[in-house]
């Protein structure tokens, strides 16, 4: 009652905006309702993951198409995604009520966002194939729109129009995916599909298309090029919803269809989930590396986050298939959580990228510098974010990759031989994405929250205001929260994955309360709890110690620097100086990186300039190639415009035929 | 008694493993005379595997084997190079057509390779047999991948004789080959051909003649 | 004994003995360049020198400066508690396995790093940077090794890993022998000792770790240097618990037991760390982009591991 309320509330707040968009104080009202609005489902997805485990009550409403009727439904796994997304999008609203007034445009923002939300809530509540695509679509095209809401920027457009495309071809790959599964009889209601059997061709096709659907939203390689382009131009409260929690949905989708509605998924499908899902948390991280814009470098980031969960989700199938529910249900808790987690500081790096635009209205990190020392509440929030995301205990990045390679170090004993070479190169991959992550991130939090500033911008800038430092800082308490008691977390995801999987899975059992041993008492165990306490004490031990046995007296000097007095804070490491040895070392060959520097004469007094290229291998060799390909396709189409009458006739006369000789052949 | 054999099996192993990684180590180098000390290094091993191989299978043959190897691969060939590098003055830095890490990591593609190929051909066979079977294939395989990716004669001659060293430790690890002193004398005198015959053929290649006064015209304008 | 007790011994322990170890290596360097040397007691006497001393601090630091020396040396006090050195007896073990050990130093790396670029110098960027460049290779290369043994032995906890290698489950396995020329390889690179990085170093253009700590000084720098002793200490523990863990104490092995372990860590550790120091006396330092290929190595040394599993064993 309490979720249909909030559902109703959010078409309702669009419709405000759009009506009181020109008042400055009806910006403020709508994300007030849309915090509502979110914390009434987050309450409720809640509420129904604690209360009524395993129930799911469904929902049938007379709208939609006139023969058919919109099936809705709410069990775990949408309740557990609906806690996903409303818990982010409590925290973008909250930062939204001060925030929103800064974007250029607000206006354009605002009747979107409440769509946005009603979108994505409602593709986890849909229980039919019709409304799960139309919530699908509220999803795809309010996000659009909030890209385009700075449309004066030429990338910002081009942003859209990419977007815009993928999204396109994602719907157009989930159309016939659901049609598959629907069958010929034609009932597109998911409980139908859950019980309709697929022919082995169909059953292909469907996992095929739904990863291309499906995985175009969540960024997979090679499907990500749109969102480092689309997530940072939307105003940053909407990027931390697309990249922290769109993104998610995607993923929600991937396991409704292959685990839930499709059901009988071959390993192999696990096997190239896991492939794609290491290639693109690798490719994902290299990139984010080497950028400068902060939002895109934490776009990239998500693509690096959403390969990292793949591999748990294809090692689930694959363990699934191969008739070991217990290591499947491993793997997709440590799956789940990470998509959870990855939400969670993803949007606190977004949000306090937001309050950094804020601040400077820079988000170029070579602009940027020493803001810890001005927006201390933004940096120490910002600083467990990227610890998270760094993947360091005791918080909760470190616990859904611990349960990640828990379960990959199990996959050798699965009984093909590709997995079994399969599962070390993946590990491999997967080890490297973590251990670049958090180059990336020492990097990105070095660079702009400490030395000193590198801008006038940087120089003045002032703590933004209390709401959106509250929001940062229950944000960063979140991740501390996650990563320190994760026995209760996966204790209530084992809950949710029960059904799809088939087994209740007590991650905990062996060792009790704070010891999470998912394999058993003797495979390795972890205590993010015990970690932290004792961290704390030793902590605590050092500085008593070294206090009591030495001086206190602490003096502020200039750097000493080997001796280089340097007042220009040109002379410190910028982010591209920072990201030179990772560049040479990694980026060579897959993005051919070269450098060159133009040294001007003795005598000239020009700047020597130092250029690095970077060539987009994805890009370059797939969309720009396709794009080329249906360039010369329409010219030859376009010779079609103009010909005779006679001729005209002629091809529909010919279609006619054809299309008559196919029903002739196909009669039984 | 299986305790004493298994020991002495891992041992063999062990030895094994040590050639391969030495053929790594020659992949690795980026100088010319650490090629020819790793491949030096490689000859060594490859002479204990052949003398332990000889004790654990009771096989004195496999002593001469081992003395041959250690003698003309561990020492004179080396050195042999080692003074003709000098003598020749030839660019003491290899020159790689593929980068090193990537070399490294084809080697290690071809290592699984080779393992997927060695397990379902001897299925029935111990584990003992699979691992000699898929370390000796592995060096081959390395060592066909430097004669590919390194541009320098020196080199790819080096990359001959430790493709060859593979097909040695093959022999020595598979018991009953009552040939492998022949095979080791025949491929060594092979390999001794094959070297001065690649060394000068692409030295001829490259200069049009084998007359040091050329070579010293033309030293830092190579093309 | 009660394993609480043990773990109290050890958490001292650790930190008691680290000054001593990198006393030591620097005692059998200089002996073999042909000097005499400082006692090897030496560094407690130059901590102790240092917490004296009063604490300068750049004024463009923030507290991620003053922190950093205190949470990194907590991060590796912390791992070097739950890794078995004379006892497998341990109330801490179950709290972190090898992957949680990782990512334990991985904390202690990520603060060192950004201490050194807090006070927006050109050096901390330099170290700051090379870091994390050899820490990419490098944490997955101990991943790689981790995994591997988790494969051998059936579980990622080191306790269990020495149970297992104490109740001769595994033989001289051609994997173990990888994954120990791995491991070897990472603590060197870790613990930043040549031909990484050189701990004696204040060559600018070479330094790495030295960079990211120049501008500490006072009772930071001795929570600094501390840490990297107790890290080498670390090392040498782990490569020993894991490839050679004769004579470890185990659960009710009394005090004898626990006697005999004791002893037979500070062997252990004496010998790699005389083993280090020849080690170091017989190499050169190599260029910065040369460590690629030598931590890339370490990471295929690592996969390779794993890979020959399938072969000995019939995983």
């Amino acid at each position: 009652m309490l979720i249909a309320a909030a559902f109703a509330t959010l078409p309702a707040l669009s419709l405000f905006a759009l009506l009181f968009g020109r008042r400055a104080w009806s910006h403020a009202v709508v994300y007030l309702g849309c915090l509502g609005a979110s914390l009434c489902l987050l309450a409720g997805g809640l509420v129904h993951l604690g209360g009524h485990p395993g129930a799911a009550p469904t929902l049938v409403l007379p709208f939609g198409l006139p023969w058919v009727e919109a099936h809705f439904r709410l069990d775990n796994l949408s309740a557990l995604f609906m806690v996903i997304v409303d818990l982010s999008a409590a925290a973008a609203s909250a930062f939204g009520i001060a925030y929103g007034s800064h974007v250029p445009e607000p206006r354009r923002v605002t009747p979107f966002f409440p769509l946005f939300l009603f979108g994505m809530n409602g593709v986890l509540v849909a229980d039919d194939a019709f409304m799960f695509l139309v919530a699908w679509e509220f999803m795809s095209l309010a996000s659009w729109a909030l890209v385009l809401a700075d449309h004066t920027r030429a990338e910002n457009r081009k942003a859209a129009m990419v977007y815009l495309t993928m999204a396109g071809f994602g719907t157009f790959c989930l159309l016939p995916c659901f049609g598959l599964m629907a069958g010929p009889g034609g009932d597109y209601t998911f409980a139908a599909m859950r019980v309709h059997e697929l022919a082995p061709t169909a059953g292909f096709l469907v996992v095929l298309l739904v990863l291309l659907g499906a995985g175009s939203k969540a960024g997979l390689v090679p499907l990500h090029a749109w969102l480092p382009l689309a997530h940072p131009a939307a105003p940053s409260h909407v990027s931390a919803l697309m990249s922290g929690v769109m993104t998610k949905v995607a993923l929600y989708g991937l396991i409704r269809v292959l685990f839930d509605l499709h059901g009988e998924v071959g390993w192999q499908w696990g096997a190239a989930m896991m492939v794609v899902g290491g290639v693109t948390a690798v490719l994902g991280v290299l990139y984010a590396v080497l950028q400068d814009d902060l939002k895109v470098l934490l776009a990239y980031s998500t693509v690096e986050n959403i390969g990292v969960a793949v591999i748990g989700l294809g090692l689930a199938l694959a363990f699934k298939d191969s008739g070991e529910p217990a290591l499947a249900a491993l793997a997709l808790v440590a799956g789940l959580y990470h998509a959870l987690n990855h939400s969670i500081f993803k949007s606190l790096l977004f949000l306090g990228t937001g309050a950094i635009l804020t601040a400077t209205g820079e988000k170029s990190l070579n602009a940027l510098g020493g803001l810890l020392n001005r927006m201390p509440w933004t940096g120490a929030a910002f600083l467990v974010g990227a610890a998270a995301i760094s993947a360091l205990p005791p918080l909760n990045g470190f616990v859904s990759e611990w349960l990640i390679f828990q379960s990959l170090f199990q996959g050798p004993s699965l009984p093909h031989w590709a997995m079994k070479f399969g599962v070390p190169v993946v590990g491999a991959l997967l080890a490297l994405a973590a251990a670049l992550a958090a180059a990336c991130f020492v990097r990105a939090y070095g660079v702009a929250f400490l030395g000193r500033p590198r801008s006038e911008a940087a120089r003045g800038a002032v703590e933004v205001p209390a709401v959106m430092r509250l929001t940062l800082v229950v944000l960063a308490a979140l991740c501390v929260l996650l990563g320190a008691m994760p026995v209760v977390v996966t204790d209530s995801l084992s809950g949710v994955i029960a059904p799809l999987i088939g087994v209740h899975f007590p991650v905990s059992a062996d060792l009790g309360w704070p010891w999470l041993s998912p394999v058993g008492a003797t495979r390795g165990s972890y205590s993010g709890t015990v970690l932290v306490m004792v961290g704390a004490l030793m902590f605590g031990a050092a500085i008593l110690a070294v206090h009591g046995l030495g001086v206190r007296t602490l003096r502020r000097a200039a750097a000493w620097d080997c001796g280089h007095v340097e007042d220009n804070p040109a002379s410190q490491y910028t982010g591209d100086s920072f990201a030179q040895p990772l560049r040479r070392v990694f980026a060579a060959t897959p993005f051919r990186a070269r450098e060159t520097v133009e040294m001007p004469e003795p005598g000239d007094l020009g700047p020597a300039r130092h250029t690095v290229h970077l060539i987009d291998p994805v890009w370059q060799g797939l969309y720009v190639s396709l794009g080329r390909l249906v360039d010369a396709i329409a010219d030859q189409v376009n010779r079609l415009q103009f010909l005779t009458v006679r001729r005209y006739l002629l091809m529909m006369f010919a279609t006619l035929v054809l299309l008559l000789l196919v029903v002739a052949v196909r009669q039984p | 008694m299986e305790q004493h054999q298994a020991l002495s099996y891992d041992v063999a192993h062990l030895i094994g493993a040590t050639v391969l990684m030495a053929g790594f180590g020659l992949l690795y180098q980026r100088r010319l005379f650490a090629v020819l000390n790793t491949f030096a290094f490689q000859a060594l091993a490859l002479a204990a595997a052949a003398a332990w191989q000889a004790r654990i299978q009771d096989a004195p043959h496999l002593y001469a084997t081992a003395a041959i190897a250690l003698v003309f691969k561990a020492l004179a060939v080396p050195f042999a190079l080692h003074w003709l590098v000098e003598k020749l003055g030839i660019h003491r830095t290899v020159e790689t057509a593929l980068s090193i890490g990537w070399t490294m990591i084809v080697g290690v593609a071809l290592v699984a390779l080779s393992i997927l190929l060695v397990l379902p051909v001897t299925a029935g066979a111990a584990a003992l047999t699979r691992e000699s079977l898929a370390l000796a294939m592995s060096v081959v395989l390395l060592g066909l991948l430097m004669m590919i990716t390194r541009h320098n004669a020196v080199t790819q001659v080096v990359g001959f004789m430790a493709l060859e060293n593979g097909l040695l430790l093959a022999a020595v690890s598979a018991k009953g080959m009552p040939l492998v002193v022949e095979i080791s004398i025949a491929f060594s005198v092979l390999v001794a051909m094959t070297l001065f015959g690649i060394f000068f053929f692409r030295i001829r290649e490259r200069f049009d003649t084998l007359d040091l006064h050329y070579l010293e015209t033309y030293r830092g304008d190579r093309h | 004994m009660n394993a609480a007790v043990l773990q109290l011994v050890q958490i001292v322990l650790v930190v008691a003995l680290a000054p001593l170890v990198t006393g030591w290596v620097r005692l059998v360097k200089s002996r073999l360049n042909g000097r005499r040397g400082a006692s090897p007691f030496q560094p407690y006497r130059d901590i102790y020198r240092l917490l004296q001393k009063e604490a300068i601090v750049a004024h463009s630091a923030s507290w991620v400066f003053r922190a950093a020396p205190y949470v990194t040396f907590a991060a590796v006090w912390l791992a070097a508690s739950v890794i078995p050195t004379f006892s497998t007896d341990l109330a801490l073990a179950p709290a972190a396995d090898l992957i949680a050990l990782v990512a334990l130093l991985a904390i202690a790396r990520f603060w060192t790093a950004l201490a050194g670029m807090d006070v927006g110098t050109a050096f901390g960027g330099i170290g700051a940077s090379r870091e994390m460049l050899i820490a990419s290779l490098a944490e997955p290369a101990m991943l790689m090794v981790s995994f591997s043994l988790s494969l051998i032995a059936g579980t990622t906890a080191p306790v269990k890993i020495v149970g297992f290698v104490l109740s001769g489950g595994v033989g001289l396995d051609v994997s173990m022998g990888l994954a120990l020329a791995a491991m070897v390889m990472v603590s060197i690179a870790e613990n930043g000792r040549i031909p990484i990085d050189n701990p004696a170093t204040h060559l600018e253009l070479t330094m790495v770790h030295e960079a990211m700590v120049l501008e500490y000084s006072g009772r930071h720098l001795a929570m600094m240097e501390g840490a990297a002793m107790v890290r080498l200490t670390l090392f040498m523990a782990l490569i020993g618990c894991l490839f050679a863990p004769w004579g470890m104490a185990q659960a009710g092995g009394g005090v004898d037991g626990i006697l005999v372990g004791m002893g037979a860590f500070l062997a252990r550790t004496f010998v790699l760390a005389t083993a280090l120091a020849v080690f170091e006396t017989a190499i050169a330092k190599m260029r910065v982009f040369r460590y690629a290929d030598f931590l890339g190595g370490a990471l295929l040394l690592g996969l390779l591991a794993t890979i020959f599993l399938y072969v000995s064993e019939a995983v």
